[in-house]
């Protein structure tokens, strides 16, 4: 067991250099944004920290550019943030039903897109020290990237950040392909998200409010799939419908 | 600045933090709801896919090297699936289009 959950704790460092590297780039265009406005690289590395959240952050350093309200700052981060509800959802379902208060305070500290997208790829029940080993890559290289870019500006050049920027998108294209590529159905709502994500970003009211836009075509499509297809996940659970059946993803109690 | 920075990041922190951890916190069972665990099940297709797409294409300097570099990610997802091989070479197209041929 404790082998097992170091061996899941090394797992989640290798898969969270890739998605280190991509924060680094993006958040170092966010230390930049914060130093115009007067936050000192340590305030914006304190932030990272905190938040771990890209459009999050950014929101909230407009609401302190234009010296918002407190309750304006909760509005905007919440109805930024929304769409991690909706993962935190589904992280509630892939986890052990018995896992301990402890790790669920845990694992929601790093509820990100990508450590999200990479946890719920793994096979099987989620074990919370794959979660700690991606994020304990993954924040360091966010708020690293935040200090740098506080520090010494837009001294890198573009190319390399441009290039540095796409490494998020094709972890996202690695976690959603591989299963699509076996089950037709999750080809179409892939393909499907795809296309209506253009459509919507092409309509300008709904290109303006970006993390709306994901909520409201997360919650659509996912619907719309799940009323097609109400069978899913594929791997079946069990026969057992009853309530209280709750050992059928194998014996594995994580962390107790 | 109204408030002091550091009260503005408690607020937006903990707003973040309490997203992400309520659903995690109060739904500690197995939800048997076929609808609701299919819904589930695909949102993290649905979102990611709307994410990638179109905004990959259009987070590089040019057309041609952000669509370079998705089809390098779409394909290189369908045959290896590696995670940071993808990601890697998505970069590595983009940088190669960009210092190279625009």
């Amino acid at each position: 067991m404790k082998s097992e959950n170091t061996s899941w704790f090394l797992k989640g460092m290798r898969d969270g250099i890739p998605i280190g590297l991509g924060y680094f780039a993006v958040s170092f265009a966010l230390g930049i944004t914060a130093k115009k406005i007067g936050i000192t690289p340590i305030q914006s590395m304190a932030m990272s920290f905190m938040m771990v959240a890209s459009a999050g952050q950014y929101a909230a350093l407009t609401v302190i550019a234009s010296a918002g309200g407190l309750l304006q700052m909760a509005l905007t981060t919440l109805v930024v943030n929304l769409r991690y509800l909706l993962m935190s959802c589904a992280l509630s379902q892939k986890v052990d039903p018995k896992l301990p208060m402890i790790h669920r305070l845990g694992i929601s500290y790093g509820v990100t897109d990508e450590i999200f997208g990479i946890a719920m790829a793994t096979e099987g029940t989620l074990n919370p020290r794959y979660n700690y080993g991606a994020i304990s890559v993954a924040a360091p290289g966010w708020a690293l990237g935040a200090f740098l870019g506080g520090v010494v500006g837009a001294i890198l050049p573009a190319t390399l950040v441009n290039a540095l920027g796409v490494a998020l998108y094709g972890m996202f294209l690695a976690i959603v392909i591989p299963p699509a590529k076996k089950n037709h159905f999750v080809a179409a709502v892939v393909a499907v998200s795809m296309v209506l994500s253009y459509v919507s970003s092409k309509i300008e009211f709904v290109a303006s409010h970006p993390s709306g836009r994901i909520v409201v075509l997360t919650v659509l499509i996912s619907a719309a799939a799940a009323y097609l297809y109400p069978k899913y996940p594929a791997p079946a659970p069990s026969e057992g419908e009853g309530a209280g059946s709750f050992d059928q993803e194998g014996e594995e109690v994580n962390g107790l | 600045m109204d408030y002091n920075v550091w009260l503005y990041f408690l607020v937006a922190a903990g707003t973040i933090y309490l997203i992400r951890v309520l659903p995690l916190t109060l739904i500690r069972r197995e939800l048997t709801n076929p609808f609701l665990r299919s819904f589930l099940y695909f949102v993290p297709f649905v979102t990611l896919s709307v994410m990638t797409f179109p905004d990959m294409v259009e987070a590089t300097g040019g057309a041609l090297s952000g669509w370079a570099g998705f089809l390098t990610g779409l394909i290189l997802s369908y045959v290896s699936g590696n995670l940071f091989q993808v990601a890697i070479s998505s970069c590595i197209v983009v940088y190669l289009i960009e210092t190279f041929v625009c």
